[in-house]
């Protein structure tokens, strides 16, 4: 099995929400929002926005930056665990917007991690259905409240990644996935919303559970933390990304982070900021990729550039 | 097993260093409730409390209410520790 990650790409919207505007709403000074987060602005889509426009936006960005068309895709997989309807879900609008009529699109709906999911799958079936644009995309500032455990949080935003078994730039060599649905409860949108989050238990089992995976992805392809080039995680908040480093025994610079910037936006974070750094002129060298999200779904991918 | 006193004190010790504030008189009030802890302050609690009495405590244990006060941790150490 060969598949190769060829590029990223990614889309957020104009508005930009700094902690300024949310604080008096919220009842929180914006220092404060900083100190629990790391966060200092998100992006927030207009009321017309939908999940599959973002969607679509970062596909095409995606697909201009890795030269080619649409419609020689042989699969679509979009994540978002805030699609507008219950089904279907994003996935058909997004391929009826880039023209494709008869390739298949499969929804992930698992919030946060489920980028990481669509990459390992397409990992999987790159060979037999060639190649796989992976989407996730996330319209969070719909799902919260007033409730400042959440609100200051989520942003909204969409990324995007080409699998191919084609050889690119960064050989995809691994990867594990896991779910304990006992925690299904901890972090959930129902139909009638808002989002709740237990945040204890939600940092608990994520600060354990995204340093297990890494460390068992990259124990299987006998590769140390120390010798990764930079990790991409799911930008859940500043705070945890800090944590990971140090259970990993790396620097904080070995995380990529831009939740400064955008917030937490679910699955869409981890391909966001993949793109982001993949126009940084990055160092060659084994990369992580990581998440952890409402189920809870968690695991880690290890690629290599050649 | 009834409450170790000693063990309390310990744990009494740890939440301090964690928090960087001294851990309240009544064992039974919510670490996290009265806001001395947070969730980022969780994660190394657990990690103390294992180093401190070398134990693992796996991932199905980590429940946040088993790690809410002075007594209920010193209940699942009387549980869980060797």
């Amino acid at each position: 099995m060969s598949a190769y990650l060829h590029g990223f790409g990614a889309h957020v919207p104009e508005r930009v929400v700094a902690n300024a505007e949310l604080a008096g709403r919220l009842g929180r000074d914006a220092e404060w929002i900083e100190k629990v987060s790391g966060i200092l602005e998100r992006r927030w889509a207009a009321p017309e926005v939908t999940v599959a426009g973002m969607g679509v936006a970062a596909a095409e960005d995606c697909l201009r930056k890795a030269g080619i068309a649409a419609n020689t895709l042989g699969m679509l997989i979009v994540a978002s665990g805030s699609g507008a309807r219950g089904f279907p879900g994003p996935a058909a609008e997004v391929a009826a917007r880039l023209g494709l009529d008869s390739t298949p699109a499969i929804d992930l709906p698992i919030a946060s991690a489920g980028s990481l999911f669509g990459l390992a799958l397409a990992m999987r079936l790159a060979e037999t259905q060639g190649d796989i644009l992976v989407v996730a995309a996330e319209k969070m500032s719909a799902l919260i409240d007033n409730d400042p455990n959440t609100a200051i949080l989520f942003g909204d935003g969409a990324g995007a990644a080409l699998v191919s078994a084609r050889p690119g730039r960064w050989r995809m060599l691994d990867a594990v996935l896991h779910t304990d649905g006992q925690y299904r409860g901890d972090l959930a949108f129902d139909a009638t919303g808002p989002l709740r989050m237990n945040g204890l238990t939600v940092i608990l089992q994520a600060a354990r559970k995204i340093p297990s995976s890494i460390t068992e992805v990259l124990g299987r392809q006998n590769i140390s933390a120390q010798q990764v080039a930079i990790f991409l995680l799911h930008q859940a908040n500043l705070n945890l990304l800090t944590r990971v480093a140090k259970s990993l025994g790396v620097g904080p610079e070995k995380m990529f982070a831009n939740v400064q910037r955008y917030g937490n936006t679910s699955s869409a974070s981890m391909l966001i900021a993949a793109s982001e750094w993949s126009e940084t002129n990055p160092a060659p060298g084994p990369v992580v990729f990581s998440a952890f999200g409402a189920g809870f779904h968690w695991g880690a991918l290890v690629a290599s550039e050649g | 097993m009834p409450p170790d006193s000693t063990r309390r004190q310990r744990l009494r010790i740890l939440v301090q260093e964690v928090a960087g504030k001294p851990a309240p008189e009544d064992e039974q009030e919510s670490l996290f409730e009265s806001g001395l802890l947070d969730s980022f302050a969780l994660p190394d609690l657990v990690s103390a409390i294992e180093k401190e009495f070398t134990v693992k405590v796996p991932d199905s244990d980590l429940n946040p209410r088993k790690f809410d006060s002075i007594a209920r941790m010193d209940a699942y150490l009387a549980d869980h520790a060797g």
